[in-house]
């Protein structure tokens, strides 16, 4: 009885400290955001607009394609990744996967005004623009119409590594996807990415431990709310993208999570099999003594 | 030399050369632990128990670390982490050990004081344990460099800079102890030879020491009875083990150091796979950048109190700056507890319930050292910065008092 008084002291003491340093101070030091809009209610987007993919087909053609490759609709890229850095400060997205991994009323809004969509404009003063422009002189139905036609070409089926490349690869390396290959660093030449954000954007291989995925969560799709002023825009993924750029990281910077998580129990298992035999034999032995 | 027959068995053979019979009679079987006693007497087993999973999960690890601040980074959360099969296991056992040893180190200690097993015979117990928690400190600091992320820069940085506060020669020891004018490749380097040769060989040497300090004085009990051990093992030998006070170390002692280490083997490995973070700060897998200060910088959760000891003291005082009254009670602290046999004026051996003021005393300690770990990881704005201060001034005061304190209970018992 007194020993187990003893131990609910310890271990009471134990989980106050803990409280106290992990919980709590995670708390204090990092405040918590509002969840995640995947609907992103804030933008002035598609407003319910459907488009007509046949005159969108069209209309990109006449607007985009002069700087956006759509390698799935035949239009390759004009330039190297160093010259489309150089000429652009980072290299313009390919836009064969837009319609899938971005949301559609994003897309619109960031046609019409990119900078505003991506919550940059803190970037874009004293005579800087973005190196797209705007196109709110468009009509809201062209706009609906491009989008319904990116939406069309769109590959139904992508893989964890090819949303992240579309999503994230331009400014952001993963370099612990190819280590040896170097396949996976930032398409976009380190300087002039740097020149163009303010900063080398990070390498994102231990994003997935330094950060974890309920923080990427709410940054990847609004990094304002978690580091207020940052350069980087808000991309408008979709959640389904979004959800497949986090598995992506964990695949890579945790590629043993599975392995863990299957031999945890086991350890587990073994550990109680032996404090069992322990008391037993502590049992045993006391017996002849007390 | 002794006359040496043909052995009959292998035992005999080692037995005739080294007296093995004898030797595992005075370490083992023969070897009297005071039987009323309670699991928190398990707590030295446990502990050489992690430091034994620190020193194999270290050894495997060191095969694939590189001390070079261009592959440290990459060779622990690629290498070992990644591809080395079962690497991650070795460092989340490493990293968690690291910081539940801290655990258990503090449960230890604190079990001492509150039972009085520092003091009348038992001072040298007491000093090599708390030799141990110093180099203890050390190994953990030196390790917490080695994967070189944003908080082993940054600690690194915090840390070492400490030592410019010394008088005179301050910023010369610091370029010393780093061996260039910044935390670089050279730190990291001589940091690696600290952590995996320099501290783990003298640990040992002192944990060899601290084995021996226990010989004479003998263990103390959970009544600070004192005990006629000659006379009890006796009465142990002769069959009569029920009214003993006393039991061998093997195997009724350890006996019961095995159920207690199934308990802690269980949290432990729970920690490992599921429950890792605490020991492992998310900060630490950004790879140091000199360039980018973290927004928060904090030690581990062990350093945490004494940390803020340190950093309680953030106004000047009296013409003294507040950097230098921070460092020298940061100093009082880290030998505060070495102290402690010199500052208990009680002539008597006994557990603190049967002390009234020492009781009072001993509890407010674990409150204030509480107090200061939790407030030593907030950042020290506003009220926190207030609360820091008096935990920590009170850290001092509680130090002070501890002479008269204990002299009352004396007095009171009419010693």
């Amino acid at each position: 009885m007194r020993e187990l008084k003893i131990l609910a002291v310890v271990v009471g003491l134990t989980l106050v400290m803990y409280w106290g340093v992990e919980p709590y101070a995670h708390h204090e030091m990092h405040p918590t955001v509002t969840e995640a809009d995947f609907e992103f209610k804030d933008v002035d987007g598609l407003n319910g607009a459907k488009g007509d993919a046949t005159n969108g087909a069209a209309l990109v053609q006449a607007n985009c394609t002069a700087c956006h490759s759509i390698e799935v609709a035949n239009f390759p890229a004009l330039m190297s990744n160093a010259d489309n850095g150089a000429a652009y400060g980072v290299v313009p997205p390919d836009l064969s996967s837009a319609g899938k991994i971005y949301s559609g009323d994003y897309l619109a809004a960031f046609i019409k005004n990119p900078a505003k969509a991506g919550k940059v404009e803190h970037k874009f003063l004293d005579g800087a623009v973005h190196p797209m422009p705007n196109y709110d002189w468009m009509p809201a139905s062209d706009i609906a119409d491009m989008v319904a036609y990116l939406q069309t070409i769109a590959p139904k089926e992508m893989s964890n590594k090819e949303v992240f490349t579309d999503a994230c690869l331009r400014c952001h390396g993963i370099k612990y996807a190819d280590m040896k290959g170097g396949s996976m660093s930032a398409q976009t030449p380190a300087e002039n990415i740097k020149a163009y954000m303010g900063k080398t954007p990070p390498d994102l291989s231990q994003y997935i431990r330094s950060r974890g995925p309920e923080f990427l969560k709410t940054f990847v799709n609004d990094p304002q709310k978690h580091l207020e002023g940052t350069a980087m825009p808000r991309v408008g993924l979709n959640e389904e993208a979004q959800a497949q750029v986090i598995e992506y990281m964990e695949d890579i910077g945790d590629s043993k999570k599975s392995q863990r998580e299957e031999l945890g129990p086991k350890f587990l298992i073994y550990m109680v099999i032996f404090a069992i035999f322990a008391f037993l034999w502590k049992n045993s032995k006391w017996r002849e003594v007390h | 030399m002794a006359k040496i027959t043909k052995a009959n068995s292998l035992g005999e053979w080692f037995d005739q050369r080294l007296n093995t019979t004898q030797f595992n009679k005075v370490m083992m079987t023969e070897y009297w632990i005071p039987k009323d006693i309670n699991f928190l007497w398990a707590m030295g087993v446990l502990l050489a128990t992690t430091f034994g999973i620190l020193i194999i999960s270290g050894i495997f690890l060191m095969m694939y670390y590189k001390p070079d601040i261009n592959l440290a980074f990459d060779s622990v959360n690629y290498t070992i982490m990644q591809e080395v099969a079962f690497g991650w296991l070795f460092r989340h056992m490493h990293g968690v050990a690291a910081s539940v040893i801290f655990l258990i180190i503090y449960i230890h200690m604190f079990t001492g004081i509150y039972y009085g097993s520092y003091k009348q015979g038992r001072e040298m117990i007491w000093i090599s344990g708390m030799l141990l928690f110093m180099t203890f400190s050390a190994a953990g600091f030196s390790g917490y460099m080695l994967p070189w992320g944003q908080m082993s820069y940054w600690a690194a940085m915090v840390i070492t800079n400490l030592f410019g506060g010394v008088p005179v020669i301050g910023d010369a020891l610091v370029v010393w102890i780093r061996g260039d004018f910044n935390v670089a490749d050279a730190t990291l380097t001589r940091f690696f030879m600290l952590h995996v040769f320099l501290l783990p060989i003298t640990i040992m040497g002192l944990i060899g020491l601290h084995f021996y300090t226990l010989r004479i004085p003998h263990v103390n009990n959970q009544s600070s009875e004192e005990i006629d051990y000659d006379l009890e093992a006796q009465k142990y030998l002769s069959g009569n083990k029920k009214e003993s006070k006393v039991i061998p170390f093997w195997p009724v002692f350890i006996s019961k150091d095995l159920a207690v280490l199934g308990v802690f083997l269980i949290f432990y490995f729970y920690l490992v796979f599921f429950h890792y973070n605490f020991a492992m700060d998310p900060v630490n897998f950004d790879p140091a950048d000199n360039m980018v200060t973290p927004a928060h910088i904090y030690p581990e959760w062990y350093f945490l109190w004494s940390y803020e000891v340190l950093r309680g003291f953030f106004f000047d005082i009296a013409g003294i700056k507040a950097f230098d009254i921070g460092l020298a009670a940061f100093g009082f602290a880290n030998v505060a507890f070495l102290l402690l046999p010199f500052l208990d004026k009680d002539p008597e051996i006994l557990p603190a319930h049967k002390r009234p003021m020492f009781f009072i005393w001993f509890w407010i300690l674990m409150a204030d050292l509480i107090v200061l770990t939790v407030y030593g990881k907030l950042p020290p704005t506003g009220a926190n910065a207030w609360v820091g201060f008096y935990a920590a001034l009170a850290f001092l005061i509680i130090f002070a008092v501890l002479p008269l304190v204990t002299k009352m209970d004396a007095k009171k018992r009419g010693k």
